[in-house]
């Protein structure tokens, strides 16, 4: 008979909680400061040298190009997640296919070596 | 129980940082992570550049005989670039009221080294240089060298070789997680007080202020995203355990 322990492995608790945490990290801010913006810090930052250096001129670089709204922005961060979310996809997906295609036993590129 | 040797061993770490974090300084920089166009002045810009470029020299040949030789390992090397990718896009609300977001650093450092990383940290910096003007191509050196050399250059030397062997292997993946992100925030902070020193206090006064309001933002970012390498590193451990083997994290 297939257990749950099987399908999902021995660490569906330990995976449970680590994302528990994770959420929890992350979320507690949005309780803890109501009223913030959540301004990027790379911004703030920048407004930050403009006190401390108010003569300062950044204008001697600037981007080629910058996105023309914060939709546009968000669009692009997006698309930059989903290339990263492709990559790590495609390769679990190859392992994992790999894995129930040939028994974990013999996972191994060379076999000998790492089995014993 | 075993395990709670690991906590009567970190309990003098999580001491002294959750003192950082109740330090709140009166006046500080916050942290970030990219410094944008333009601001750095220009003896900066190329100083940070200089640097970088014996890493990404060293990376470049690292990664091309890593590929020549164990071309299997060029899922892996996606992965690691990808993990860094989807992270280094999320920006996560901090305490303080601002957004910043996690390096992804970690878990390539740990699979292969801190100069492959070198090159992966700097193809997403590129992208976002010059598709989302978050940071930028003068700056791309200093940036580099924060996240893409520094963090992962000092997790990988202070925390993955010295710990690898003599704790649990998930500790070891936690702190080198840990360790490179906070210390891409520290570089970047070091970085801009070094070109824009305070006025009052100058480079160490102000120093010392930005290390303290730098943990109340990242280390809770930094924690969730140890949390998660060690997430993806243990679902390597069960998928990919014979890439791991072969590059040397895990043993036969």
């Amino acid at each position: 008979m297939v257990t749950l322990k099987q399908v999902t492995g021995k660490n569906l608790i330990g995976v449970g909680l680590g994302v528990i945490i994770i959420v929890l990290l992350i979320a507690m801010p949005l309780v803890l400061t109501p009223n913030g913006t959540f301004v990027g810090t790379d911004n703030v930052g920048s407004d930050v040298i403009r006190q401390l250096a108010p003569t300062y001129d950044s204008g001697w670089a600037r981007n080629w190009w910058s996105p023309p709204g914060t939709e546009t922005e968000s669009m692009l961060f997006a698309l930059q997640a989903a290339v990263g979310g492709l990559l790590v996809g495609y390769a679990f997906g190859y392992f994992k296919g790999r894995k129930s295609v040939r028994p974990a036993s013999v996972d191994a590129p060379d076999n000998e070596s790492a089995h014993q | 129980m075993p395990n709670t040797r690991w906590i009567r061993r970190l309990a003098p770490v999580l001491a002294l940082l959750s003192l950082i974090a109740f330090a709140r300084p009166a006046y500080a920089m916050p942290p970030q992570m990219h410094i944008m166009e333009g601001f750095l002045p220009l003896q900066w810009a190329i100083f940070w550049w200089v640097v970088a470029l014996p890493f990404w020299a060293i990376g470049l040949i690292r990664m091309r005989r890593l590929i020549v030789e164990q071309p299997e390992q060029r899922l892996l090397l996606g992965l690691a670039g990808g993990f860094i990718f989807v992270l280094s896009a999320l920006k996560i609300p901090s305490v303080t009221g601002s957004s910043s977001h996690p390096t992804g650093t970690g878990l390539g450092t740990i699979l292969f080294g801190p100069f492959i990383v070198a090159i992966l940290g700097t193809i997403a910096l590129l992208f976002q240089a010059l598709l989302v003007a978050h940071g930028g191509i003068t700056t791309l050196g200093a940036n580099a060298v924060s996240m893409a050399i520094g963090g992962p250059l000092i997790a990988y030397y202070l925390v993955w070789l010295p710990l690898r062997r003599v704790t649990r292997i998930g500790i070891a993946v936690f702190l080198t997680a840990f360790v490179a992100d906070l210390a891409t925030y520290l570089i970047t902070t070091t970085q801009l007080a070094l070109a824009f020193p305070n006025p009052v206090a100058g480079f160490a006064g102000s120093w010392f202020t930005f290390a303290g309001i730098f943990a109340v933002t990242q280390v809770p970012l930094a924690l969730a995203e140890g949390v998660l390498t060690v997430l993806i590193f243990k679902a390597l451990q069960a998928n990919a355990s014979a890439e791991l083997r072969k590059l040397g994290v895990q043993e036969a």
